[in-house]
């Protein structure tokens, strides 16, 4: 049994750490944060790095690599709270990828695995999706829908863009008319629960980022001539913080294997760190604010930032609560 | 990445697997108090040893098997999945041997590795003392030089196994003149003695798992001194590290039944369609395997990388917590059965309490973790 990365899965997260420390750093998330857009510069950057497609198949135009890779990649883009559209294309072309046709596929993905078409996915009801994250500036979304999982070019879909607390990525309401675009007819489940890894990895980066930045601060603040950090009620916060963001990243780290490695266990597994990860995701970061005292709670404090992706990446196919009923359903029949 | 076991490691649990399944305990005695199901443990320590199986962690020229890390927590996993009781000498297997093969001298091995594997000698740990527990290094047991003997007197507390054991792992101070970590030496100590009174402490759950020791002037002979004088806080040190490796995959695999079981009744009791109660059996089953993705990662990280990650420290605090939610959503699933003397969820309930607090403190392992882990700065301590 082993959990350590590969060397070449050591080198793709070394890269995508030390890229993003210089390319998003957090005066430049700020600054597109503020003006409500991606960073189309880094974007471009990554798209030209593979990164959108690293998990697509090659004959797809991707780079072929497994879902361990690409949570390597969410997990980094997570840290730096990236102003980047990859994940809603990335989570577009995991169901695509599962649930689509050869043919819908080879028409469909190599566009969103070169980051030529920005996807993205929503889960709608009577044909109305909300908040779906990069839904304004889509190519192709996906809905997913009571009775399966249908595909839709921006020229399909109603899109209103709406203010998203996390306006790192923005965001917007879907409306699709009742057999509009195309149905996936495959294995849309298998889909989903790639789409959820991905996203729990996301959080593991936002909520490791979070600690880091608390642990700097409790160091250096001091309050009655010693650090806060050396209070227990301080320290403690800051070890539950750990404890939280270690038991996301070891249930996510199971089901982004067992995605490739152990399909059959991936149903479960991807509940699992979904539901750690949103419940580590939302805690985590708000434990951060707290940690942070009275400049935690300002606009200038980054570390809001993480605290409002980690609320809509927790809420994304379903927050901790709907993991564990899954899980229960699960429970109640084994 | 690859979260699987080697074919040889399949093998290991498929060999022990069987041999279990062939070679189970007597039936546990349901009368006789504590002594008879203690005769009962080490009968199956005998049959263990017999068949190879009591430390297979041991190496091969001490009687084990030469197991890996990872082999040794699977041998402890199927423990558990057997639901076989461990064996009645677990201190002198998992802690004395271990920390003798470190620090002992080729007279003290040859002398108590054989009695350990085999039962025939049961050890017991004398640590802890009523004014120092978490703050160990503090005790006050005193020894003296006399000749070529050293004399003890002082109190111990907590000591597991003490009224069957012929030795006990004795941590005293040497040397009052130097910090508290530097004046400590590690002495075995023979028990079968009168200056060694043990007189057992009854803990919550009625039974007296533990005991208190009360030394006034044992005797002990300068060859019992493990790892030298003034040496004694790395030896302890040593016995400490060995104490959270192994068993926890034996009490994590407790944990998993007593949840499985919990389910189970849940089911049966249509309580799995209460969305209250399925939520919070859900949440304990992420627990549950999150700590056994945390503990294979702590291991197999030493085990490859040679690096301990702060897994270690978070397993046990996860563990205790996770076991204390189960065992009182248990009792509101199981009804008034569970608040009856005598019923294993009445036992279990009660018991868990303690699972916080032995071997390491929840309180006390935060602390470890936000100073080891997380570098923050120490709690400036008086004294």
């Amino acid at each position: 049994m082993d959990f350590g990365l590969s060397n070449d899965q050591r080198e793709i997260q070394r890269t995508a750490r030390e890229l993003l420390a210089e390319r998003a750093r957090p005066e430049r998330v700020r600054e597109h944060a503020e003006a409500g857009r991606i960073d189309e510069r880094l974007w471009r950057e990554l798209c030209e790095l593979g990164w959108p497609g690293i998990a697509v198949a090659e004959r797809y135009g991707g780079q072929g690599l497994g879902r361990v890779e690409l949570s390597i990649l969410c997990e980094e883009l997570g840290r730096a709270v990236a102003p980047v559209p990859l994940l809603p294309t990335v989570l577009a072309a995991t169901v695509v990828e599962l649930a689509g046709s050869e043919e819908q596929c080879a028409r469909l993905l190599p566009g969103l695995a070169s980051g030529e078409t920005l996807g993205a996915l929503g889960a709608a009801c009577e044909g109305i999706a909300e908040l779906v994250v990069g839904a304004p500036s889509a190519g192709l979304v996906v809905l997913l829908e009571d009775d399966g999982a249908r595909v839709l070019s921006s020229d399909e879909v109603e899109i209103e863009p709406c203010d998203s607390i996390d306006p790192t990525r923005p965001a917007g309401h879907v409306r699709a008319e009742a057999g509009a675009g195309e149905p996936l007819a495959g294995d849309v489940a298998g889909g989903i629960d790639r789409a959820l890894v991905a996203v729990a990895s996301e959080i593991v980066g936002v909520c490791d980022r979070a600690l880091a930045m608390t642990v700097e601060y409790v160091k250096e603040r001091k309050q009655f001539g010693v650090p806060v950090g050396s209070y227990q009620a301080v320290s403690h916060r800051c070890a539950q913080m750990l404890l939280d963001t270690e038991k996301a990243r070891a249930t996510t780290a199971f089901a982004s294997w067992a995605a490739d490695a152990d399909p059959e266990r991936l149903g479960e597994a991807a509940a699992m760190a979904k539901a750690a990860a949103s419940q580590a995701g939302v805690e985590v970061t708000a434990s951060a604010i707290q940690a942070h005292g009275g400049i935690g709670f300002t606009w200038e404090a980054d570390v809001h930032w993480l605290y409002k992706r980690a609320l809509v990446d927790a809420a994304l196919l379903g927050g901790a609560k709907r993991q564990r009923a899954r899980l229960a359903e699960i429970l109640a029949h084994t | 990445m690859d979260l699987t076991f080697s074919e040889h490691e399949r093998a290991f649990r498929e060999e022990l697997r069987a041999w279990l399944a062939y070679n189970p305990p007597a039936p546990e005695p349901s009368e006789g108090g504590e002594d008879a199901h203690y005769a009962w443990r080490r009968d199956w320590q005998r049959k263990l040893y017999d068949a190879g199986w009591a430390a297979p962690a041991w190496p091969a020229e001490y009687g084990g098997r030469g197991a890996s890390l990872t082999e040794s927590a699977i041998y402890f996993e199927e423990l558990g999945r057997a639901r076989v009781p461990l064996p009645a000498n677990v201190l002198g297997l998992l802690l004395g041997g271990p920390t003798l093969m470190v620090w002992g001298n080729d007279r003290q091995k040859e002398r108590h590795l054989a009695p350990i594997l085999s039962a025939e000698e049961i050890w017991c740990q004398g640590f802890s003392e009523p004014d120092a527990g978490s703050d160990l290094a503090s005790l006050k047991t005193r020894a003296v030089k006399d000749g070529g003997d050293w004399v003890v007197s002082g109190q111990k507390v907590w000591t597991s196994g003490a009224q069957y054991s012929k030795w006990c792992m004795l941590l005293a101070r040497t040397d009052g003149d130097v910090p508290k970590h530097k004046g400590l030496t590690y002495f075995l100590m023979d028990m079968e003695q009168d200056a060694v009174q043990v007189r057992p402490l009854r803990q919550i759950t009625g039974e007296a798992e533990f005991n208190e020791l009360f030394i006034e002037e044992a005797r002990i002979p300068e060859e019992n001194v493990v790892g030298g004088v003034g040496n004694g806080w790395k030896v302890a040190l040593t016995t400490l590290m060995n104490e959270r490796a192994g068993l926890g995959f034996a009490l994590q695999v407790r944990l998993r039944q007593l949840l499985d079981d919990t389910i189970a009744l849940a089911r049966e009791r249509g309580l799995l369609q209460n969305a209250l109660y399925a939520d919070a059996l859900a949440d304990l089953h992420v627990r549950c395997e999150s700590i056994r993705l945390l503990a294979w990662k702590g291991l197999t990280d030493i085990e490859r990388y040679g690096q301990p990650g702060p897994e270690g420290s978070l397993v046990k605090w996860l563990w205790s917590d996770t076991n204390q939610r189960l065992t009182e959503l248990a009792a509101e699933i199981v009804g008034p059965e569970a608040l009856v003397v005598g019923t294993s969820w009445s036992y279990e309930l009660l018991r868990a309490r303690g699972n916080t607090i032995e071997g390491g403190t929840t309180e006390v392992l935060k602390n470890i973790v936000a100073e080891r882990v997380l570098g923050l700065p120490r709690l400036k301590a008086v004294g």
